[in-house]
């Protein structure tokens, strides 16, 4: 997928003024964020499980290559294939080659963000195969040919008035007087235009929630019903994971699963999880007659052993960007790539390069929400503040930031100076800004001075008042 | 070499390097997938199988399934019939070709039609058995094979599943032991929670995305903490 994440600062500021967005993202603030506070508040043992969670996956990936071996042998000992790609490309060839094995016209796709990270839809199209999402959130963004802004309400941005004007465009073999207001009236339209679609597809491509090493299975976990349909009816089932999705046992599965639904959409479960093991069996009705695991790796594997590794332990239940307040400001195209929020500031510029991806790790205040609801412990602004560093060490920080920095760094190494001028500059301020309290603009500080004002300082700075209270040294 | 196991070797050697840098943890993976450890269970499941029977029904209803309780096997045509009835629903059947489900005396009830076998799309309700139910979170688990074609549980608009009380456990690592016990893991296992559903659209909930808008499940007390069942 392209990306505009270089372009991140204007991407916001249009964001900012699109009012669809503003409204949509106003609503997911209070729904996602009460939803999920009242699941976890109906489960006590919430916080014992996210330990157990992030142990989970920090055995598996000090032990991943075992792993992913032993998942190997149960997939191909059930019937299956596992295909391993280290880039995106190799993946969308794996794929393009079996569709082409059983001369594919058009694909059924469940949910999958490893398929947004390798643009498989617009590679299998530009190659003759016509790719269907079925979720309906992706079905819409497909149409309007936008990119998800949420990795789990890919449509979060549409207001139902566009949903309306897209199906009557697409659909114009409908009454093009029907009533499409209500999200009832689109649901079922969506639903009857894209059963069909399910029972003509020769290859259904799903994402995975899960790789299970016990028993080669794949999990996926959904709402709709279109994955299980989606890799059910055709003859062919692809599953395109990320290595680091893997689980020792259906045990694992299932304690992160309590966290999932949880996390995300503050269900206790959602309404399919489905295990995947292998094609349809002799005896069997119905099922896949092929089963496939594109096992992707995409820069993944280089994080190991590093100070990012902690990023591999996440499930994508999108907690961090429903709390954070810049994702809640800007929504999730800002961000440009295919991760938003703060999973995808930390995870884009690893997959993407930190020279394309530099402001992502600065879209942060830094609060903490993130971390503080994240499922898996992922120390989120650590890991940002390691990508501002290293955004620094490699020259990509403006230039006038960095004298900034330069000169803080100068008076911050010289104590007795920096008091000296601390006091000194507060002193000042106070006088300055003492008949109004507060600041409309000051030199140096406009970016902050536009959008809101500056408080005057009361006079002493931190130490001295520290100092006065007889804080300990 | 082919260009999979070029990957392949290439792959596993990044992975192998990274892990040179840490600390192993203790565990062997073998070990630890033998030993098949379950994580913390909530307390909610900590009941006798009467309260599990209860809890299972209250947490289904919340999900907008509904339930209707027989004393009887030879009870579930007559319950299948009247909440189709009930429904307005058509009074004909694709049902899983599941020995149980066949023995079942559906000639008590003339007016439904009962055909055997996968859904190609055009049957409106299906009927299918479950493997197990989950009380903790008012979940059926469903296992594919030759008496179970998984087309039953997604393509009809209303799917009825018929459940015994001895197939309700706790929590999901209860049913996981009795799929284990059963024989080698099945294609697909579906836990369902509730009818299909979304919230893609201005967040609102609707039910019945692409899988079934209805969720019936006839409940038949089967022995088991019949004694102190509520």
């Amino acid at each position: 997928m392209q990306t505009t994440s270089p372009s991140f600062p204007s991407n916001a500021r249009q964001a900012l003024a699109d009012p669809d967005l503003q409204q949509a993202l106003t609503k997911m603030k209070v729904g996602f964020v009460v939803n999920r506070a009242n699941a976890v508040a109906k489960l006590p043992e919430f916080d014992t499980l996210r330990d157990e969670g992030r142990d989970i996956k920090n055995h598996v990936l000090s032990n991943l290559d075992t792993y992913l071996e032993r998942f190997e042998a149960k997939v191909t000992e059930n019937g299956g294939h596992v295909h391993w790609c280290r880039t995106a490309d190799e993946a969308r060839r794996t794929i393009l080659d079996i569709c082409r094995s059983v001369d594919a016209k058009t694909v059924t796709k469940g949910k999958s963000m490893i398929g947004e990270e390798i643009g498989i839809n617009d590679f299998l199209e530009e190659n003759g195969v016509t790719p269907v999402e079925t979720d309906l959130g992706e079905y819409i963004i497909q149409l309007r040919k936008e990119p998800p802004s949420h990795i789990i309400a890919p449509a979060i941005h549409v207001p139902k008035e566009k949903v309306a004007e897209s199906f009557f465009e697409t659909h114009d073999q409908l009454d093009a007087d029907r009533n499409l207001d209500e999200p009832r009236a689109l649901v079922d339209e969506a639903r009857s235009m894209l059963r069909q679609k399910y029972l003509d597809a020769d290859v259904g491509i799903t994402g995975a929630n899960f790789l299970i090493a016990e028993t080669g299975s794949t999990v996926i976990v959904t709402n709709e019903g279109n994955g299980d349909l989606t890799q059910t009816l055709p003859k062919i089932h692809i599953v395109t994971a990320s290595l680091e999705k893997i689980v020792p046992t259906l045990e694992d599965a299932s304690t992160i699963l309590r966290l999932l639904a949880r996390s995300a959409t503050g269900q206790e479960f959602s309404s399919y999880t489905t295990f995947s093991t292998g094609p349809r069996r002799p005896e069997d009705a119905d099922g896949p007659e092929q089963f496939h695991v594109v096992l992707l790796d995409n820069g993944r594997s280089a994080l190991l052993g590093t100070e990012f590794q902690d990023i591999l332990r996440c499930i994508r239940c999108g907690a961090c960007m429903n709390h954070c307040p810049v994702y809640g400001a800007v929504g999730g195209h800002a961000y440009g790539w295919v991760y938003p929020g703060p999973m995808g500031a930390v995870l884009t510029p690893t997959l993407i390069g930190v020279d394309q991806a530099a402001h992502l790790p600065n879209a942060s205040t830094f609060c903490g929400k993130c971390q503080q609801v994240c499922p898996m412990h992922i120390p989120l602004p650590k890991l940002m503040r390691h990508y501002r560093e290293r955004a620094f060490e490699r020259g990509l920080t403006p230039g006038t930031l960095r004298a900034g920095l330069k000169m803080w760094a100068f008076f911050a190494r010289r104590p007795r100076l920096y008091q000296f001028f601390a006091g000194l500059k507060m002193r000042a301020l106070a006088a300055a800004g003492r008949r109004r309290g507060r600041f409309k603009s000051l030199p140096l500080a406009g970016g902050w001075t536009r959008h809101r004002d500056m408080p005057a300082p009361q006079g002493a700075t931190f130490q001295q008042q520290w100092d006065a209270a007889g804080g300990a040294r | 070499m082919t260009d999979s196991a070029r990957a392949r070797a290439q792959i596993l050697g990044m992975i192998r390097k990274g892990k040179a840098s840490q600390t192993p943890d203790g565990q062997s993976p073998d070990e630890r997938i033998d030993a098949k450890r379950r994580g913390t269970i909530p307390a909610r499941v900590d009941k006798d199988h009467a309260a599990l029977v209860e809890l299972f029904v209250d947490h289904a209803t919340a999900l907008s399934a509904t339930v209707s309780r027989v004393d009887d096997e030879s009870e579930i045509p007559g319950a299948v019939a009247d909440y189709l009835a009930g429904e307005n629903l058509p009074a004909t059947l694709c049902a899983a070709p599941d020995p149980a489900l066949q023995a079942l005396p559906w000639d008590t009830r003339p007016a439904l039609t009962v055909r055997y076998g996968r859904s190609d799309g055009a049957d409106e309700v299906s009927l299918t058995p479950a493997f197990a139910a989950v009380a903790e979170t008012g979940t059926l688990m469903l296992r594919s094979g030759p008496d179970h074609p998984t087309t039953l549980n997604f393509l009809p608009d209303t799917h009825v599943v018929v459940l015994r009380e001895s197939q309700i456990v706790g929590p999901y690592e209860e049913a996981w032991d009795r799929l284990r016990a059963a024989g080698p893991i099945p294609r697909a296992v579906n836990f369902v929670s509730g009818p299909s559903r979304t919230a893609d659209i201005e967040q609102t909930i609707q039910l019945g995305a692409h899988g079934p808008r209805r969720l019936h499940i006839v409940l038949v007390q089967d022995g088991e903490g019949e004694s102190d069942g509520g």
